[in-house]
């Protein structure tokens, strides 16, 4: 929790200002038990009317300068808290734009989503009670102390006594608590993802009939949430009566010392309700306390849970950007531009786990159409995914126009490729929105001439709308192929230096799919191209085809060149054109 | 009439939270027991130490009384022990309710969500398909939270509260008349000040769960699709957008934050009125002989005590309003109509011979857009029959009907003789082997995952299925071979690993008729080949349907339906499709077209 607190450093003024002004007001709350003691002792005890009101003036005079203090700390305390939360926010989100990819799959999204939205909350609202409260509490405790110490110093020593004791059920049942609140909040985790499980797999648990074990599994998950709130709970419930009983332990103290003071002619009467008031001043203080404990104990829970974010250094380094940038433009109009080379790269996902790819060495020389081919899990994405480092490789070095991939800039890098994934993924706003994100200067011919390579011109003109036909939340309101073709023109629009087409036009039927490929070959300029496919009617006429058995370069070539040698392009070629074998032949 | 409408909605409500509560009535009771209790001994407590402070007076100056010193100091004694039993027993009372209040609340909304859960498991997927399942997800989980927040604050604060106020209201009129009108007089103005912020905040407050329902929103679609943002060199401009909402956030969250935080310094000062008004007129009465000093004392702190659960309550109110806004939402989705339950004589489905007929039947998912309209069918025993068609036409919807996801809207559909709807929907389901294109897996180890269809296979049967699917190969390649756990949505396995996994599912169960709905879309076609051969194997004798978008794939299946836009427009084997040169031969020969 405690290194998040740097986003208050903009707040300095507020975070400093707003507990002052709480202090300025409880030090005239502090004085009134005293002015109630001189009105017995003076006003009661002479009989004197007017110096009463006069100390009743004082008293509401003091209640207003109190409020106007506390007004002023309540601002500055929620513009602490709000400007807190908001940098919290931005930087959070900023951060989780950072994660590389394997850090992505790792976390997982939903638990990152809960913690910009549910756990900022909470921590914002813990700061804003620091900041009003949390000093403000101990203030009273101590400076009722002090103030009962100028009453009298031996019946002071009582509140000596007590405020110890208080401070170590708070902070012990705190401290106790907190790890608690931590395993209630994972607990939630756990019911909210199988609930989630259950929403996106209710096909397959239905079509298994398997209602009745998951029931069974929710309850057992509930049950252990319940336990879990139930200890929690159970601890946190022995705040009050504890305090109370202190406290009130003290008070009966404090009368019975009192007593003997004032047998002994040290004390007054209306010295030892002072006494009592600051006592009362405590308890009212405390139970204010305990109220609120349970908000920071929640607040810390998540500020830790946001800070294990923080902690995931941010994805990938950018160490030599800035010279690589320089050296680039040099490059950049040289005859390594547009090339893509893998010099000996292996790669591995998990540190100890399986390679996913194993010495991959070739080079694509600009203007060239490269197909990629494989069988599942043989490394196709994960090949063309390092070229615009998505991740980072174990042995040997990835060359974009001549020079390693780590020492551009991401963003320079990543200007130089557009990529369509295998899962088309559209964002809300209109379809013009979407396909800017690949050049937000592109003019609405760019647009077109993107739309028509992508076979996605003829839908988009029969929208409504055209181009400002709205685009709901991931696309919903499009069929798969729209999508897809769609993703395709957003990163044509981009016209960049090389693009690759991860297995991307699986949605498209076979005629679609053959004009897409011509149309993007007579593309103007000249873009090398990456091709992943699982058909080998899309790769035919690929300048060169590289085929990936189990994370190993199983053959390379042109197509009549491996379906001559390669033994597994055969097969995968075979396995699809069987029928028309003896055509061809 | 907009007003009584929310009212009578929230009464509804709060009578639907009692019902939940019934069940723990006598915790309840013992609740407020507890409640009354140590809300009375508290206020008992400043009476006591008023005679304390009375009996000092007398030991200052004994002249007043004719007792000796001694006598004096024997009753403060008693007092005080009174006193620690007092304390005590209110110390005992509040730890009681304490944990009385959380089994309450922990039992109930566990009750609820189990009962939320449960209905889930039954709503008919019309109604699944048709909400975004994240919307359904916060209602369980972050409303029932709100909700048992509000629940739990509200039962504490509101009802001990109002003990409080009748309470303190009775002890002050048993001391003191005069002093205790003026103290009722006063308070209502801070009720009134707090109410009047509460209103004025209320819209602040909407606008900030607005916005943030518009940042979460962004949040949701971003995150969730960094690849492509990050692909695209976004993440400034997104940053861009997600600080636009920020800033705009800030600024309401700040206004809402502030003004309502204005109830408890404005509420404050009005009791520090009151306060003053009751040393005032009580140091006056003290002067005119009618109340002492000691009582003085009580009635200042009763004071104290009196105004605060005003400014609670105010605050309670809020909260509880939000946790019934909260129960009613989750309410809703316990209330949805649940699929129709199985008739009390449904058949249960035993030795599927595999004899399934379609008869005029009409299916649309939406009233007025006909999808499925007089479509007919039969399918004899261990017959293949293979779905194809463009995109839309309906493919994927006969499976629903098949599996009754989904209810036809005229016509039948039976299985062996029996209308689906005479058939219990496990039965029916079970009977099927299901692989689907959307592949799905659940949190745990793959083994777990496996065994889904038969919890009870012995190893060598879970191997032998995994053989058969060719998923061994790579299972036996993760670190911890089936033992291995698998993240959300199957984590870091590739989409064609998962898909093996679905149907080696379905090879360990081995169900009398199958559905494969692009079963093997994400495997490449060499591993499609060896899988075909198994699921050849699996096919025979079993009735199965086959959607797939690859024709390569269907070329043997006994009858072949061409389907489109909800009819079915051709339909034979691959060789006379083929002959008859219609729309299969057409979509058959573009497959294949080379550019």
């Amino acid at each position: 929790m405690g290194k998040l607190l740097v986003y208050l450093k903009d707040y300095k003024k507020e975070s400093v200002l707003g507990p002052l002004f709480k202090l300025l007001e409880a030090s005239f709350e502090l004085v009134v038990p005293l002015l109630v003691a001189s009105m017995i002792d003076v006003g009661i005890a002479n009989g004197d009317k007017s110096y009463i009101i006069k100390m009743c003036v004082v008293m509401t005079a003091f209640g207003l300068i109190g409020l106007i203090c506390s007004v002023t700390a309540q601002y500055f305390a929620a513009r602490a808290a709000v400007g807190f939360a908001t940098r919290l926010r931005h930087e959070l989100f900023a951060h989780i734009q950072r994660l590389s990819f394997s850090q992505m799959d790792r976390e997982g999204t939903s638990t990152l989503i809960t913690r910009m939205t549910s756990d900022i909350n909470q921590v914002q609202s813990g700061v804003n009670l620091v900041l009003r409260l949390f000093l403000r509490s101990p203030f009273i405790v101590f400076g009722a102390m002090i103030m009962a110490f100028t009453v009298d110093v031996k019946a002071a020593l009582i509140f000596v006594v007590v405020i110890p004791v208080l401070s170590i059920i708070v902070f012990g049942i705190m401290l106790v608590s907190i790890p608690l609140f931590k395993k209630v909040q994972s607990g939630l985790d756990g019911v909210l993802g199988i609930t989630r499980e259950n929403l996106t797999g209710v096909r397959v648990i239905r079509a298994f009939g398997e209602e009745e074990e998951e029931i069974q599994k929710f309850d057992k998950e509930t049950d252990a949430l319940k336990r879990m709130q139930m200890l929690a709970g159970r601890i946190s419930a022995l705040m009050n009566p504890l305090t109370y009983v202190v406290i009130n332990g003290g008070l009966i103290a404090l009368i019975y010392v009192g007593a003997l003071r004032v047998e002994a002619g040290i004390l007054s009467q209306g010295q030892v309700v002072a006494l009592v008031n600051y006592m009362s001043q405590i308890l009212v203080e405390l139970i204010k306390l305990a109220n609120l404990i349970i908000t920071v104990t929640k607040a810390v829970a998540c500020g830790n849970r946001i800070e294990s974010i923080f902690e995931i250094p941010a994805g990938l380094e950018e160490v030599g950007a800035a010279q690589g940038e320089g050296k680039s433009r040099i490059n950049g109009g040289g005859e390594e531009r547009g090339t893509v080379e893998f010099d000996h790269v292996s790669l591995r996902y998990h540190s100890g786990g399986e390679e996913a790819l194993t010495d991959i060495h070739f080079k694509a020389q600009r203007g060239d159409t490269i197909g990629v081919i494989g069988g599942t899990g043989s490394g196709k994405s994960s090949l063309v995914n390092l070229i615009p480092r998505f991740y980072d490789i174990e042995k040997g070095s990835v060359k974009v126009d001549g020079m390693d991939v780590r020492e551009y800039s991401l963003a320079g890098l990543r200007d130089k490729i557009g990529i369509v994934m295998q899962k088309a993924v559209l964002f809300e706003g209109t379809i013009r929105d979407n396909l800017l994100w690949g050049n937000e200067n592109a003019s609405e011919d760019e647009l077109w001439e993107a739309l028509r390579t992508a076979q996605a011109e003829e839908f988009v003109l029969q929208k409504e709308k055209k181009l400002d036909e709205r685009v709901e939340q991931e696309g919903r309101n499009l069929s798969g192929g729209q999508k897809q073709r769609l993703s395709i023109a957003r990163a044509l629009v981009k016209k960049p230096e090389i693009l690759i087409l991860d297995d991307s036009a699986s949605a498209l039927d076979y005629a679609t799919d053959a004009a897409l490929r011509k149309s993007i070959k007579e593309m103007p300029g000249e873009t090398t191209v990456f091709i992943v496919s699982q058909r080998a009617s899309s790769l035919l006429h690929a300048d060169t085809i590289i085929v990936l058995d189990d994370g190993n370069v199983a053959g390379m070539g042109t197509h009549q060149e491996l379906l001559k040698d390669c033994q597994v392009y055969q097969e995968i070629y075979y396995s699809q054109f069987e029928k028309k074998e003896g055509a061809q032949a | 009439m907009k007003g009584d409408n929310r009212n009578t909605k929230q009464k509804e409500t709060l009578i639907k939270v009692l019902r939940y509560i019934k069940p723990y009535g006598f915790l309840m009771t013992l609740t407020i027991l507890m409640a009354v209790i140590s809300v009375v001994l508290t206020l008992y407590l400043p009476i006591l130490t008023g005679d304390a402070v009375d009996r000092i007076a007398y030991i200052f100056d004994p002249s007043e009384l004719s007792v000796d010193v001694t006598m004096i100091w024997a009753g403060l004694f008693g007092i005080l022990k009174k006193m620690a039993v007092v304390v005590a027993l209110t110390a005992i009372a509040q730890w009681i309710m304490n944990i009385c209040n959380n089994q309450l609340v922990y039992n109930i909304i566990q009750d609820i969500r189990k009962k939320a859960f449960r209905r889930i498991e039954e709503l008919p997927l019309k109604y699944l398909d048709a909400h975004a399942h994240g919307d359904i997800v916060s209602r369980v989980v972050a409303d029932v939270d709100q909700f048992a927040d509000g629940l739990l604050i509200g039962f504490t604060q509101l009802f001990t509260g109002v003990v409080t106020i009748l309470g303190t209201l009775g002890f002050m009129l048993s001391v003191n008349v005069g002093i205790t009108a003026v103290v009722v007089i006063i308070t209502p103005v801070s009720l009134f000040v707090a109410s009047f912020i509460a209103k004025k905040t209320f819209r602040m407050f909407k606008l900030q769960s607005e916005t943030r329902g518009e940042q979460t929103a962004l949040i949701n679609e971003m995150i969730g699709n960094q690849k492509v943002v990050q692909s695209f060199n976004r993440e400034g401009k997104i940053l861009e957008k997600f600080d636009e909402i920020n800033g705009r956030l800030e600024k309401c969250s700040l206004r809402a934050i502030f003004f309502s935080s204005l109830t408890n310094p404005c509420t404050r000062f009005v009791n520090s009125v009151v306060y003053t008004g009751v040393g005032l007129t009580g140091a006056f009465a003290v002067l005119g002989g009618r109340l002492s000093v000691g009582q003085l004392t009580c009635f200042l702190s009763y004071a104290n005590q009196y105004t605060k659960p005003f400014n609670e309550i105010s605050g309670v109110i809020t909260e509880l309003q939000n946790a019934l806004a909260c129960a009613a939402r989750i309410f809703e989705l316990i209330e949805e109509e649940a699929q129709v339950p199985d008739k009390a004589d449904a058949v249960v489905l035993k030795d599927v011979k595999g004899n399934v007929q379609l008869k005029d039947v009409s299916f649309s998912y939406v009233p007025d857009k006909k999808l499925i309209e007089n479509l007919n069918l039969k399918v004899e025993p261990g017959q293949r029959i293979a779905i194809v068609g463009p995109t839309g036409c309906g493919k994927t919807t006969i499976i629903n009907l098949l599996m009754r996801f989904y209810d036809v809207d005229e016509g039948s559909i039976s299985v062996d003789g029996n209308g689906v709807r005479n058939i219990t929907r496990k039965s029916l389901r079970t009977s099927y082997g299901m692989v689907l294109q959307d592949t799905w897996l659940k949190r745990g180890t793959i083994w777990d995952n496996i065994v889904v269809g038969k919890p009870d296979a012995t190893k060598e049967e879970v191997v032998a299925a995994a053989k058969a699917s060719h998923a061994h190969s790579f299972i036996k390649r993760l670190p911890n071979g089936y033992e291995t756990v698998i993240g959300e949505d199957g984590g870091s396995l590739s989409g064609g690993q998962k898909q093996l996994l679905c149907i080696t599912r379905v090879m360990l169960s081995l169900p009398p008729m199958l559905i494969l709905d692009e079963a093997t879309s994400s495997i490449d076609t060499r591993t499609e080949i060896r899988i075909q051969k198994a699921f050849a194997t699996m096919m025979e004798g079993r009735t199965s349907f086959i959607v797939a978008h690859r024709l390569s794939t269907i070329q043997n299946a006994d009858v072949i339906l061409v389907m489109k836009d909800g009819h079915i427009i051709e339909q034979g084997s691959h060789r006379e499709l083929l002959a008859k040169k219609g729309f299969y031969a057409q979509l058959y020969n573009s497959q294949f077209a080379i550019a």
